[in-house]
Formats: C-alpha cells, sequence, structure tokens
C-alpha cells in the first residue's frame, strides 16, 4: 500500500474513515436542528404532514407566554444554584478524600478510609435518572409511607394527618428536584475532581504544609487554582444538565409531562413537551426549542469566558 | 387523559417505571419525527399522491367497504388494563373470514411509535388510540388524519343485516366519538364515573351508601372519628377530582349546565351560582380535613392500593378501576360503585351518573387497507366479538346487550352495570376534554390548587372561566358544538 504512505492518499484515507460518521452527524443531529428551525416558523400540529408558514407569530406568541416564562426563571434558577452546590459539595468532599487527611509524616493523604469513601459516592452515578425519579418518589411520598414523611412523623415535627406533599407545594417541589440532582452528580464530580487532585504533584503540598498552610488555606491557595480547568468543564456541564431537567420534572411532579403544581416546577423542556405532544402545537414547541439552543450555546460561552484564568503549569 | 386505559397501569404492576420510560421514549421520538419527517419530506409536500393502489373489490351488502380478499390488515392496539387478547382473538376471526394476514401491534407507546407513521403518510388500518402516550384526537382531526367512521355506521350489522350499525349502539356512542361535527372515533368501551366504595368497610360499619352530598359529607366525618380518610383521590393525576366537581356541577344544575361548558359559553363557570356551589362542597372537605392524609400527591396506583387498604372511604374513578386495582384488591372487599351524590334541589336525580364510551379505535384516513379498517370496526360491534372482549377484558362494550349473560362480571362492575340500568336515560358525559385539551389542563391545575387549599373556590371559578374563555380561540370551538 504504497500510496496509502504519501501524505496525499494518507489525507483521503482519513477523510474516508471520517466521512461516514459525519455523515451520521450531519444527518442525526445538524440537520434537525435546522428542520425544528423550519418548523418554528409553522403551525404544525405534530401529527400531520401539512402546515402553514405562519412567520414569526410562535415567537411572538412565545414572548407573552407566562407558563415558558416561569419555566424559563426556574431553568435559570436552577443554573446557579446546581452547578454551583453540585461543585462545592463534590471540591469538598474530594479534597477530604486526597488531601484533608491528617498531615503525618510529612505526607500528604485523605481522611481514613477514604478508597472506600470514592466508590460509595460514585453509587448514585450508577443509577439512570429514571430509578432516581422512581426512588426519590418514595422518598418525597407525600402520605406517611413516603421517607422523609415517615421520619418526620417518628420523631413527632410532621403531624401524621397533615404530612408534608412535598412535590405538591409550590415553595418545595424545586428545591426538592435540585436537591436529587445534587445527590446525583456529586458522586460523579468528586472522582473528577479527586484524579485531577492526584495528578497535582505531592511535592507542593508538602511545601505548603511546611509554610504552616492549613487545610482550608491549602485548599484555596493550591488546589482550587490548579483544578480549575475541571472546575470550569463541570460548570458547563452541570449548567447543561440545568437547562434541561426534564427526565425528572416530568416523572417526579404532577401534571401533562410535570411541571406541577400549578407550574411550580416547570422547565423549558416540559413545556416544550405538552405542546409538542399533548396540545398539538408542534411548530411553537419548535420554537421553543430554538430558544432553548441558542440560550444554552450563550449560557455555554458565557461559562467558558466567565471561567477563564491562566493555566497554571506544574 | 380520560380514557379508561389510560390507567391501565396494572398489567405489570409498575406504572412509575413505565410512565417515566414513556416520556423519555417520547422525548426520543422529539428527536426522531423530525428526521423521520424528513425522510418522507419529499412526499409530504404534496402527499396527495394516489394510493388506491388495492384493486377494487365489488361493495355487496355482505362487505360494505370492498374488502379485498387476501390483503394485509395492519392493527395497533394500546396494551393497558384490557390486555391485547381481545386483539389477538379478532384478528384471527378476521383474518379466517377474509384470508388477510393481519399484523398485530401491542404498545403502551402509542404516539412515539405512530407520530413517525402518521406523518409519514403510511399509518396502521386500525389504532386504538389509547393510554397516557395516546394522540390527541382533536390532533389528529385537525390534520385530516382520521376516516369518516359514518360509514361504518350506516351499513347493515353483522347481527341483524335488516339493521343499521348505529341503531344496535348504546346512547352516547356516536356523540362521544364526534370531533369537529364528523364521527371520527368509536369509543368501544363502556365507562362509569363516580365514587367507589368497599361494600365490606360499610357492612362493617353500618354505614348506608349516602345519597345525598350531606349524607356523603356525614360519612366522611364518621370515617374521620374512626381514625381513617374520607375521600381519596388520585392527587398527582387532578382529573380524578374534577369527576367529583363536574359531575355535582352536571347534576345539580342538569344537562344545560354541562353544555354550557361543552360549548364553551362565557357564563359556564363565572357567575353561575350551580358551578360556585358544587366546588364550594368539594372543598368544604378540605377545610374540614375530610381528605385521607397525603392523597393530594399521591399518584393513582398509590391512592387507591390505600383505599384498597381501607385507608379511606371513598375514591373517585371510572369503572376500569376494578381492572386495574385486580391484584392489590382484598379478596373480599366487595367494591361497589356510587353515583355521585346530589346537592339538594339538583335538577338530575341520584341516579344519573357519567356513562359513556371510551377506549378510541380509529380508522387512519390515509390507511393502506382502509376498507378492511372499516370492516374490522364494524365486526367489533357484532355480538361475537363483543362477547370475545367481555371475555377477555373483563369491560362491557357499547353494544347494546352485547355480552353473552353467561358471561360472569366481578363485584364493581356489576354494581356498575346495577348502576347503569337504574339510571336509565338519567346519564350524562363531558366532551371539553376531548375537545380542548389545554383547557382541560387548565381545569386540572385549579383543582389541584383547591385541593390543596391554595386557592379558594371562587378563584377557581375565575380560573376556570378564563380557560373556557381562552379555549375559545381554538379553530375547532366553532365545530365542536353540542345541543
Amino acid at each position: 500500500m504504497s500510496h496509502v504512505a504519501n501524505s496525499k492518499g494518507r489525507g483521503g484515507f482519513i477523510a474516508g474513515f471520517l466521512i461516514l460518521p459525519l455523515a451520521l452527524y450531519l444527518t442525526f443531529v445538524i440537520w434537525p436542528y435546522i428542520q425544528t428551525f423550519g418548523y418554528s416558523f409553522t403551525n404544525w400540529t405534530g401529527q400531520s404532514p401539512t402546515f402553514d408558514f405562519v412567520g414569526l407569530d410562535n415567537y411572538s406568541a412565545l414572548m407573552k407566554d407566562e407558563v415558558f416564562g416561569g419555566a424559563l426563571l426556574h431553568n435559570l434558577l436552577l443554573l446557579v444554584f446546581v452547578p454551583a452546590i453540585t461543585i462545592l459539595i463534590s471540591l469538598f468532599f474530594a479534597f477530604m478524600l486526597n488531601a484533608g487527611g491528617r498531615s503525618g509524616a510529612g505526607g500528604v493523604q485523605g481522611v481514613a478510609g477514604s478508597a472506600l469513601y470514592k466508590v460509595i459516592y460514585f453509587f448514585p452515578q450508577v443509577l439512570s435518572l429514571a430509578i432516581l425519579a422512581v426512588l426519590f418518589g418514595a422518598v418525597y411520598r407525600s402520605d406517611e409511607g413516603g421517607l422523609l414523611n415517615g421520619f418526620l412523623t417518628t420523631l413527632g415535627l410532621v403531624d401524621p394527618s397533615h404530612p408534608i406533599e412535598w412535590l405538591n407545594e409550590p415553595n418545595f417541589v424545586l428545591w426538592c428536584l435540585l436537591l436529587v440532582v445534587v445527590w446525583h452528580g456529586v458522586g460523579f464530580y468528586l472522582v473528577l475532581f479527586s484524579a485531577a487532585m492526584q495528578s497535582v504533584p505531592k511535592d507542593i503540598y508538602e511545601a505548603a504544609l511546611l509554610d504552616g498552610a492549613g487545610r482550608a488555606q491549602t485548599f484555596f491557595k493550591v488546589t482550587l487554582p490548579l483544578l480549575w480547568d475541571s472546575v470550569q468543564t463541570s460548570a458547563v456541564y452541570l449548567g447543561i444538565a440545568a437547562m434541561d431537567m426534564f427526565v425528572l420534572v416530568s416523572t417526579m411532579t404532577s401534571g401533562q409531562f410535570g411541571g406541577g403544581p400549578d407550574h411550580h416546577s416547570e422547565v423549558m423542556a416540559t413545556v416544550l413537551m405538552r405542546n409538542f405532544l399533548y396540545f398539538g402545537n408542534a411548530g411553537y414547541a419548535c420554537a421553543m426549542g430554538v430558544v432553548m439552543l441558542v440560550l444554552t450555546l450563550i449560557l455555554s460561552a458565557i461559562t467558558l469566558r466567565a471561567t477563564r484564568r491562566e493555566h497554571v503549569e506544574f | 387523559m380520560g380514557s379508561t386505559s389510560a390507567h391501565g397501569e396494572n398489567s405489570n404492576g409498575e406504572g412509575f417505571g413505565r410512565r417515566d420510560l414513556i416520556k423519555r421514549s417520547a422525548a426520543l421520538g422529539l428527536i426522531a419525527v423530525p428526521t423521520m419527517s424528513f425522510l418522507s419530506a419529499c412526499a409530504s409536500g404534496s402527499e396527495e399522491t394516489t394510493k388506491g393502489n388495492e384493486s377494487k373489490v365489488a361493495v355487496t351488502k355482505e362487505n360494505p367497504f370492498g374488502v379485498a380478499k387476501g390483503g394485509k390488515l395492519d392493527v395497533v392496539v394500546f396494551k393497558g388494563g384490557y390486555g391485547d387478547d381481545y386483539a389477538k382473538a379478532w384478528e384471527a376471526a378476521f383474518d379466517k373470514k377474509w384470508g388477510t394476514t393481519s399484523s398485530h401491534l401491542s404498545t403502551q407507546e402509542i404516539t412515539s411509535k405512530l407520530q413517525p407513521r402518521f406523518n409519514g403518510g403510511n399509518p396502521p388500518d386500525v389504532v386504538d388510540d389509547s393510554g397516557a402516550q395516546q394522540i390527541k384526537l382533536d390532533v389528529l382531526a385537525k390534520g385530516n388524519q382520521l376516516a369518516d367512521l359514518t360509514v361504518v355506521l350506516d351499513a347493515p350489522s353483522l347481527d341483524d343485516p335488516a339493521k343499521k350499525v348505529r341503531d344496535t349502539l348504546m346512547p352516547g356512542t356516536i356523540e362521544g366519538g364526534m370531533i369537529g361535527g364528523k364521527f371520527v372515533a368509536l369509543q368501544y368501551v363502556y365507562t362509569v364515573w363516580g365514587l367507589w366504595y368497599s361494600g365490606k368497610l360499610f357492612k362493617e360499619k353500618g354505614w348506608a351508601a349516602p345519597k345525598t352530598w350531606a349524607e356523603f359529607m356525614d360519612i366522611c366525618q364518621k370515617a374521620k372519628a374512626a381514625g381513617i380518610g374520607g375521600l381519596a383521590h388520585q392527587g398527582k393525576y387532578p382529573y380524578y377530582i374534577n369527576v367529583a366537581i363536574m359531575d355535582l356541577i352536571a347534576k345539580k344544575g342538569g344537562l344545560d349546565a354541562m353544555k354550557a361548558i361543552d360549548n364553551l359559553e362565557p357564563n359556564a363557570f363565572a357567575d353561575n351560582p350551580i358551578a360556585l356551589e358544587a366546588v364550594e362542597a368539594v372543598y368544604e372537605l378540605v377545610e374540614k380535613d375530610l381528605l385521607m392524609p397525603g392523597t393530594n400527591g399521591l399518584t393513582h396506583t398509590e391512592s387507591q392500593t390505600q383505599w384498597n387498604q381501607y385507608k379511606a372511604a371513598f375514591i373517585t374513578s371510572g369503572s376500569w378501576l376494578e381492572n386495574e386495582q385486580l391484584k392489590q384488591t382484598p379478596e373480599d372487599f366487595d367494591m361497589q360503585f356510587l353515583p355521585m351524590p346530589v346537592l339538594p334541589g339538583s335538577k338530575l336525580p341520584f341516579e344519573a351518573i357519567r356513562a359513556g364510551a371510551g377506549e378510541p379505535f380509529i380508522v387512519p384516513e390515509k390507511a393502506a387497507n382502509k376498507a378492511g379498517g372499516l370492516e374490522f370496526l364494524r365486526s367489533m360491534l357484532s355480538r361475537e366479538w363483543s362477547t370475545l372482549f367481555a371475555q377477555q377484558a373483563n369491560s362491557l362494550t357499547v353494544l347494546k346487550d352485547g355480552v353473552d349473560p353467561a358471561v360472569k362480571l366481578r363485584p364493581g362492575t356489576q354494581s356498575a352495570v346495577a348502576a347503569l340500568k337504574a339510571a336509565g336515560d338519567n346519564t350524562f358525559n363531558y366532551r371539553y376534554g376531548d375537545w380542548y385539551s389545554a383547557m382541560g389542563t387548565e381545569l386540572e391545575n385549579a383543582s389541584n390548587e383547591l385541593m390543596a387549599k391554595r386557592i379558594q373556590p371562587k378563584e377557581w371559578i375565575k380560573r376556570a372561566q378564563a380557560a373556557v374563555n381562552k379555549a375559545t380561540e381554538d379553530p375547532n370551538a366553532k365545530n365542536n358544538k353540542r345541543s
């Protein structure tokens, strides 16, 4: 195969491998996006091949849609809290597992049993969101049979004839869902940060210790700056997760595709699905999809931009 | 919503997991659908290409739709509380008679399985469009995807060729399948809605089945005193508590009050003392703390199971309840149906019940074997097929006297049949849920807030009327009128 060896031929060879995945990507990822964009200017019902072009009607209706507006606010709220809380907790635990132990004999190590903890922390990540929804459905169950209510009534904090309807309380429901996401995410990001921390040379920690730095100082002055790349990536990923939330909201809360009670847990994806499949406003739903796409892109760009730091070499 | 089988989750006892699964696959469908429709896009722009490729068969009295012998029949049924054995039996009978080859698909995921096919212009020939993932009929009708089934109504009945099919149906069947002024869906299962209680519990406690709302409240009080809840409802799906509210309105105000709502009249709820009284009556349960604790947040299976465990005296539901709870119901529970008790001065008697046909079977307009689909529906309305259904699914069909008397029914179904007999012509059924999905959802949201004590009856009325007014903007609003 002598012609493979020459560089021109090699280019063709590589392109030959790439063309199929690229074609698949274009067909199944990019093209639907473009199509969604096209449909967003129509009154397509979603159940018929016929539809009319309605211009920007869907977008102007979207501007006035209070339910979608509320959903957008919820997404933004989640966008602030999901990454912040998850990353903080993961960082704290990761630090404790890797460098939080007693600094005996100059070595830097995690708290006792940290290898075991790492495995345990990772457990939630193994579960799919669908299973989580069932699991936490049982935790938040609105009668005495729920884990939380059962626990609180046993302690005498809650009157058994008036249990707390966690997911049916407008003020709780979003936070209840937030907790599930955080619970699910911490394990994964802990392992991610742990890996990053382990690649930090021990001598840096030792030097910090010799200089008399405490745990907090070590964390803020040494660990965090060296981990910044990982934190940044995590923030983007968690941000995207916070913009979605569809599976949890749609299965755990009341209403068609969730969002209840009375739109208090609505996220953009649930409003979209309800309009798409239940109300038969597929064109309108496509407009929502376009808005979601644009927002997610903007937010990712902002996150990457805002968290840009000088890369620390070691 | 509103369909019997939407709640037929008992078939494998894990409604929650599947509900979720369905939604996930629906989400996948969201991605898949635009792609699929792209594949057919070339055709979809001018999709009125010739499709009558089947050879024309002479239309006779025995073969009113011209079914071709030896063709193919594509049947899709919702596999819910009624299973799918009945459909298999039907298909076997159909194939035997017409020499066709039936393909059978039973699924929970009607929308995600069929949406691409409707969009692509190659839908099945017969669809049982039910369940939580049914394709909404108003949406299909809007897209001209449904065949006009009037021809089936006017065809001769298989049992008695001298009669037309339309003369063999239970009252309300035809009305229940009308969308936009056309008969497009055969609602096949006859259902009654109301309250349910345990005959055993009531006997033990010495309670008599209440006939008035005051008596009903009295029993709820007694139940509370006995340490159990009065009324349970499936709080996560406020559809069910609306059965109580809307039935009270219909019984107090008569059919006119019901029609005012379906016809989206400006005073359907607003300035309507009857509607307010009904909502206040239900709200009294909340105020006096007579609901089963926690019921507002429970799913249908959770609250029904609690009720089966004697944690509440009453529950609202339709007659699919017994079939749905088959596994959770204690042997001696003695499930009993109760028409909604009446408010003082009601226009309809206590015996009046919400009754109607559910489980819509449709024939898509673009079905390859449309004649076969229509013939299939005509066969469903024969005594032979109706009895097959009653045996396999333990439920009644819309065919008058369509079940062999030899079929033995369970206590709940038996009591529902007795109630139906007692009601006679006093049956009613709302249509707004099928006609206006968004309005139905709004009413449910309002009721959820009401039951959680977050809004007052007056606010409920305000929100309900707003939902009605909004529904008048629906393009179908001018066609959906009942008199």
